[in-house]
């Protein structure tokens, strides 16, 4: 049977690994490649890596980093941040990346979508998208949480599975380090809404909670930071409990 | 040049982490990522990969005029296809109703929408993406050191329906069974990427590199019965 995935995210900046609060507040959780290391032996499924450099300057560092990565870690990487055109797929997808997520230039330019999946197959394409509550439903923003776009998250989830994504990462920024779980009716809606698989993110304070994203959010993989990366909780013990909780897992 | 391991390059996707992955396991292999058809000629062994659209993938070959040299290898050298390259290898894709290359004999079909529905009524995604089972329908060198069931990444929208049951090698169930792995003579090929399976992808990988068919040839018969 199909195993839920747990994914560890390990955002980068300046060739650290670092995790904010609501999308600021950084604080530094360590090196990359020696994080990527240690979860790939814990039993992680898979690995996320977000480049939140600002500047282009340093856009080359998460290059090496996931070259180094690829060198040794053989489950699937993800890599996303500041993708803006198909050839930044293409360097990614270079440097070792197995999918790559596009998160602001899905909502500036939807044909790179489309283009990015003809190219290199939906299975590579994860398109991000950041989503807030706004009233009675959920809306997308870009730019790291900043920028509100007036689109709505569920047609737009649709959208871009009908572009060709293979996969959708969905963030609630309310939830996003607050440790409070997932925003579990934005993820059931989303993942009821398209056939492709969804992760889930933004919020996991307990391993409760990732039970909760599965169980009750629909979600077919979970995404975490803070709560791995600062020690709270081992992949190997998060598989475990939701294993008890009758969850599917790779152990 | 001659090469140990040339995996073949047609365009259709990401080849890196599969060199990566052999590189790791051969290391005192020279392999190469190519699309010249003398150095495949050439090779000890061969990859077929793949990834993306059946009729791009096709296509593809074509454009480079690997179709006969991708044939030449599958019947006379160890071969392993991946995901997309195992597709290809048999008659016809219902994706874009394409003719393949006809090596195996069966079709590949999509996971039919009604029938993406698992024991408690919820909905199964399509594409099949993750961790699943592996079962071994029959022994094999490249089996070698996984456990039965051992789980491998997989992620795909299609799958192969060989016409004889014989060269079924592996199945996994996405609800239903689907064949995973097929064995025929010098070929043996997945759907499953070993490449990103962790260490049982790893062990496969090895297994493959120091495959030698002419022993199984010897050791039985190519019904599939008894393979060891």
């Amino acid at each position: 049977m199909l195993a839920k995935r747990i994914i560890p995210c390990l955002d980068v900046t300046h060739g650290r690994v670092v995790k904010g609060i609501n999308f600021v507040e950084l604080k530094d959780a360590g090196d990359p490649v020696e994080i990527a290391r240690r979860y790939n032996e814990a039993g992680a499924d898979e690995l996320t890596f977000l480049d939140i450099t600002a500047s282009s300057d340093d856009r080359d560092l998460i290059l090496h980093i996931i070259e180094d990565v690829a060198a040794e870690v053989f489950i699937p990487l993800t890599v996303g941040g500041g993708v803006r055109e198909v050839g930044d797929v293409q360097r990614l997808l270079n440097a070792g990346a197995d999918k790559v997520s596009i998160n602001t230039s899905a909502v500036v330019n939807p044909q790179l979508v489309k283009d990015a999946a003809d190219r290199y197959g939906s299975q590579c394409i994860v398109v991000a998208i950041d989503s807030k509550r706004v009233g009675d439903h959920w809306e997308v923003f870009t730019h790291g949480g900043r920028k509100a776009t007036g689109l709505d998250a569920v047609e737009w989830a649709k959208k871009m599975a009908s572009l060709g994504a293979g996969e959708l990462l969905l963030t609630s920024m309310d939830r996003d380090g607050t440790k409070s779980g997932f925003d579990l009716e934005l993820t059931r809606a989303i993942s009821d809404a398209v056939d492709i698989p969804i992760i889930a993110s933004g919020g996991v304070g307990n391993l409760q909670h990732l039970v909760d994203g599965v169980r009750e959010g629909h979600a077919d993989a979970v995404l975490a930071a803070s709560i791995f990366h600062f020690g709270e909780y081992g992949i190997d013990e998060a598989k475990k409990y939701m294993k008890q909780h009758g969850i599917e897992v790779r152990l | 040049m001659s090469v140990d391991i040339a995996v073949i390059d047609y365009g259709m996707g990401n080849l890196r982490s599969v060199s990566k992955a052999i590189e790791h396991v051969a290391p005192a292999a020279s392999v190469v990522v190519t699309s010249d058809p003398a150095v495949i000629a050439a090779a000890g062994r061969v990859v077929f990969p793949g990834q993306g659209a059946a009729p791009d993938c096709m296509r593809e070959i074509d454009a480079r005029g690997l179709r006969q040299v991708i044939s030449d290898a599958a019947r006379s050298k160890p071969f392993l296809g991946i995901c997309m390259g195992m597709q290809v290898l048999f008659e016809h894709s219902e994706e874009g109703d394409t003719a393949c290359l006809g090596i195996l004999p069966g079709a590949v079909q999509r996971f039919p929408h009604e029938a993406m529905v698992d024991a408690d009524g919820n909905k199964l995604k399509v594409p099949h993406m993750g961790w699943n089972n592996v079962h071994q329908a029959v022994p094999h060198p490249l089996w070698a050191g996984i456990e039965e069931g051992a789980r491998f990444y997989f992620v795909h929208s299609y799958f192969v329906q060989p016409t004889s049951p014989e060269v079924i090698a592996g199945f996994s169930h996405y609800p239903f069974p689907f064949t995973c792995a097929v064995a025929s003579g010098n070929i043996f090929a997945v759907q499953f990427h070993p490449e990103k399976s962790q260490n049982d992808g790893l062990t496969l990988l090895g297994n493959f590199v120091t495959w030698n068919p002419g022993e199984i040839d010897s050791a039985c018969d190519m019904s599939g019965a008894a393979c060891a």
